[in-house]
């Protein structure tokens, strides 16, 4: 993995006011992105709006697409041009680039998609916040494939998560999501932005062999092949069909069982280096709260409240929210009495914190369907249920 | 001194184009998709292109299958979306030229939105559609562009619907190059494909080609050679024709030719232009050599 520091055209360095959406766009800025394909659609589309008003100054390519299949489409030929790209969308969008992110992810083409969650399903609520996405980042393209999911909880995370979303696209050649939400997109905090040369970026794990002995699918030691761009002289195929090493399709249950695992084991094998949380007095917790994204600051403070009450709770935010850490999860479940976990959806990520607790802990949803983030006394009422 | 039949097979002239460790392909015999990549071949093969900084984009289908067997960067894409991901490619690389080389119901079909947006933004990319009137690999099902009273299997009493006419539609949307050809015109293809190759900007080449396994068979059309005679005796080379006047009805006259060539500035070169008018100094030009 070649590490340099960021280009300084692309850092606003210094301490800003920003909204979520907009510190997408400078994280974007400053991980090298130059190329942005989007559609509009509330709440997200600021970070275009914010993309297209830098970039002139920036040197890159903005352009807006006739939808949001377009946009997903536009970005894994970009990549494969040799450019980091990104898009940004919300619900109905993110439903509508199901079936390229699948494409992205057999192309092994490495992108970041930023998703600022809103009410579904359908229409629901453009303007409100919902986290009810959380599933369909994970399995909405159709066949069995990984990728790499990370949960801001304020504007300065989703500057920095950006940064990591596009330096974890390049490690593992994978579409990367920013599952942020609404409220996290339209809150205004403060945002530092750092100096160029304290920014660590990924660069791409650029092919240097003799270029016809080029495979753009042969794992690599960390399973991870190697790249090269169009019009370099590879003249390599990539196809969204079952290949193998060469990128040739080939149709039979051999090749078809070697390439998806490889897609999933690229990723499961390297879930320890991958996966990032926050943990605040797990110790010797009875209760754990596990929580994410914006929810995780309104389960602050119901932690509060039950600790004011003499209630043992620690927390666990998820920062990675997948590949889901799993491992944690199972260590923790055999200390505590039971789990918590508020969202904004009717229990999506608390059914995973079920399946790997498995058995050894209750868990608790606090579910809410979203419009708003959850009363902190509904999740104080749930913590309190699971210390008995 | 004649040449044996294996001699003159290793010199193929266009095998230094192909992936030729993939052949043979999986068209059926009599298809016409086989004679478009020749064409193209043939195409690149008169031509000073740097084959390193040629694409092809194909999407699904038939025709979708092109990018598997030419011997350059190529993408097989997905279902109609292979404007999308050589917009995405040209943009990324301006220094590429990019070809989205698939069928009818690929690019009109389910990918028409983007071929109207590719055209109206003047995307500098050639797109050359193969158009066999319905759906091949599925099976023969109606597409945009079957003709009123063609029998497809999902139209199984004739297509009553409206088909889009490719010319006509590509010229509305603003499109630079457009042609027309049967694959009974090898030489105009080969010859529209040099040109287009030339040019910047948006362009169209549709190559009416026989579907014999599946339209053919279903219409009780004959084979291939049928389908040829058709061409022949059907077609009319009306270069320059007012592209309101080329729709195509079941067994009827072919309107062919180039009807379109005129020159106007690249999404790429008006976004440059705009910008350098609007900011000046402080923008960065974009995809420009220094």
């Amino acid at each position: 993995m070649k590490k340099v520091k960021a280009d300084p055209k692309g850092v606003l360095t210094g301490a800003h006011y920003l909204d979520g959406d907009f510190a997408i766009a400078e994280g974007a800025l400053a991980a090298g992105c130059r190329f942005f394909a989007g559609y509009p659609i509330t709440p997200s589309t600021e970070t275009a709006e914010r993309f297209a008003e830098r970039i002139p100054y920036v040197g890159g390519m903005f352009i807006q697409m006739e939808d949001e299949i377009a946009s997903i489409t536009a970005l894994i030929g970009a990549a494969w041009g040799g450019k980091k790209a990104m898009t940004v969308t919300s619900g109905p969008g993110f439903s509508l680039m199901m079936e390229n992110i699948g494409l992205a992810c057999m192309m092994e083409a490495p992108l970041v998609i930023a998703n600022v969650q809103r009410g579904g399903p359908s229409t629901g609520l453009p303007t409100l916040v919902g986290q009810g996405d959380m599933m369909q980042v994970r399995w909405g393209s159709h066949g069995d494939y990984q990728i790499i999911a990370l949960s801001p909880d304020s504007p300065q995370e989703c500057f920095d998560l950006t940064i990591q979303a596009f330096n974890l696209s390049e490690i593992y050649r994978v579409p990367v999501f920013i599952m942020t939400d609404e409220c996290v997109g339209h809150m205004h905090e403060k945002v530092v932005i750092p100096p160029a040369e304290k920014i660590e970026i990924v660069e791409r794990k650029w092919y240097e062999g003799p270029k016809d002995k080029y495979l753009p699918y042969k794992p690599d030691k960390d399973l991870v092949p190697f790249m090269v761009k169009a019009g370099d002289g590879y003249r390599f195929h990539t196809t969204g069909l079952t290949h193998d090493e060469r990128g040739y399709p080939v149709i039979n249950a051999e090749c078809q069982d070697w390439n998806v695992r490889h897609l999933s084991d690229k990723i499961t094998h390297n879930a320890d280096k991958i996966i990032k949380y926050e943990e605040d007095q797990t110790e010797n917790a009875d209760v754990v709260v596990v929580s994410y994204g914006i929810t995780s600051r309104v389960a602050y403070r119901a932690v509060q409240l039950a600790r004011k009450a003499g209630l043992k709770i620690g927390t666990l935010r998820l920062v990675t929210v997948w590949p889901f850490p799993e491992k944690r999860i199972q260590e923790l479940a055999k200390k505590v009495k039971a789990f918590v976990v508020p969202e904004l959806n009717l229990g999506q990520m608390a059914k995973e914190v079920e399946r790997s607790s498995a058995g050894q802990a209750p868990v608790l949803p606090v579910t809410h369907c979203g419009g708003w983030v959850h009363n902190p006394e509904d999740i104080f009422i749930a913590i309190k249920e699971a210390a008995k | 001194m004649t040449k044996s039949k294996e001699q003159l097979e290793a010199e193929n002239p266009i095998e230094h184009y192909l992936r030729m460790d993939r052949i043979p392909h999986i068209w059926c015999s009599g298809c016409g998709i086989g004679v478009v990549v020749t064409s193209f071949a043939d195409a690149l093969r008169k031509s000073n292109i740097d084959m390193d900084k040629l694409a092809v984009v194909s999407g699904i289908g038939c025709t979708g299958r092109v990018a598997g067997y030419v011997k350059l960067d190529s993408f097989h894409s997905t279902h109609g979306r292979a404007i999308p991901f050589a917009t995405g490619l040209k943009l990324a690389n301006p220094e590429m030229k990019v070809v989205v080389f698939s069928g009818d119901g690929d690019i009109f079909g389910i990918g028409g939105n983007h071929f109207i947006h590719a055209a109206r933004r003047n995307m500098d990319i050639l797109v050359i559609c193969v158009n066999n009137f319905n759906y091949a690999m599925t099976g023969g099902q109606v597409a945009a562009t079957s003709p009123i009273d063609a029998n497809l299997s999902t139209a199984p009493y004739g297509n009553f619907e409206y088909p889009f006419s490719l010319p006509y539609l590509a010229d509305a949307c603003g499109a630079t190059y457009v042609a027309r050809w049967t694959v009974l015109h090898l030489r105009q293809v080969t010859m529209s494909i040099q040109e287009a190759l030339g040019k910047r900007g948006f362009s169209l080449i549709e190559v009416i080609a026989p579907c014999v396994t599946l339209y053919a068979r279903r219409n009780r059309l004959g084979d291939g050679l049928n389908l040829l005679k058709y061409y022949h005796d059907n077609s009319e080379v009306r270069h320059g024709a007012d592209t309101r006047t080329l729709d195509i009805s079941y067994q009827g006259k072919l309107a062919v030719g180039k009807f379109i060539d005129r020159e106007k500035p690249t999404f790429l070169e008006c976004m440059n232009n705009h910008m350098i008018k609007v900011l000046g100094d402080k923008y960065v030009p974009y995809g420009v050599k220094p």
